[in-house]
């Protein structure tokens, strides 16, 4: 479910050279097509649809460059607003 | 220069499409805009897309001569001032001011472009190759 918003986000705003979908989940984003100006995009999608914010300490190039690096990303901002 | 040891240079670039940087003013309105630039960067650019766009690829354009090993600096860490002559420079803080004292860099020259659909950067920064090791001295 959490995916298949990602790779929607991406569809949408990370101006990819492939289909988001038939992305694997390990799959280099940059290699893809993804620019420094769209992560900026797919970051701001991706709070919207998440409802986090994405704090300076995860503006790492890593933190976009996959699919499951976005989740992992989304799972641990997700975390950090639970008691 | 220390002693006969030579400083360097680093040089980074960037292209940035301004349709792009439009497309975000229109779909991400002011969070984009306040999440990129700075109060500076948004009063002197006046609203221009292509402004705005050249002043992204100087970011973009910093960050490869800061050459970070892990996070990026905020984007809002990199401003281009601009002059009343019209001439640009930078200015770091933050995360962005500590890599590049980290780095050893002196200083930082930018040049700035666009025409059409593209907006340009060069960055040239200076580099003493002293200062890394006196840092960790």
């Amino acid at each position: 479910m959490m995916d298949d918003e990602i790779r929607t986000v991406l569809a949408e705003h990370g101006r990819l050279a492939v289909d988001a979908q038939t992305l694997t989940d390990d799959a280099d984003l940059y290699q893809a097509g993804l620019t420094s100006h769209a992560s900026v995009n797919v970051m701001l999608a991706l709070e919207d649809a998440f409802d986090v914010e994405f704090p300076e300490r995860m503006l790492r190039k890593k933190t976009f460059e996959s699919v499951a690096a976005i989740r992992a990303a989304l799972d641990e901002l997700a975390g950090a607003g639970v008691d | 220069m220390h002693d006969g040891a030579a400083a360097t240079i680093r040089v980074g670039t960037d292209l940035v499409r301004v349709h792009d940087v439009a497309e975000s003013m229109a779909r991400f309105g002011d969070r984009y805009l306040r999440r990129v630039y700075t109060d500076h960067e948004l009063e002197t650019c006046g609203g221009v897309a292509a402004r705005l766009a050249a002043r992204f690829a100087a970011k973009e354009a910093t960050i490869k001569v800061l050459r970070p090993a892990d996070v990026r600096p905020d984007w809002r860490a990199i401003e281009v001032r601009r002059h009343e002559s019209g001439a640009c420079d930078l200015q770091l803080s933050g995360t962005a001011a500590a890599q590049a004292a980290a780095a050893g860099i002196t200083g930082l020259a930018v040049s700035l472009t666009h025409e059409g659909d593209l907006a340009a950067a060069v960055v040239v920064a200076s580099v003493d190759p002293i200062e890394p090791e006196e840092a960790a001295a």
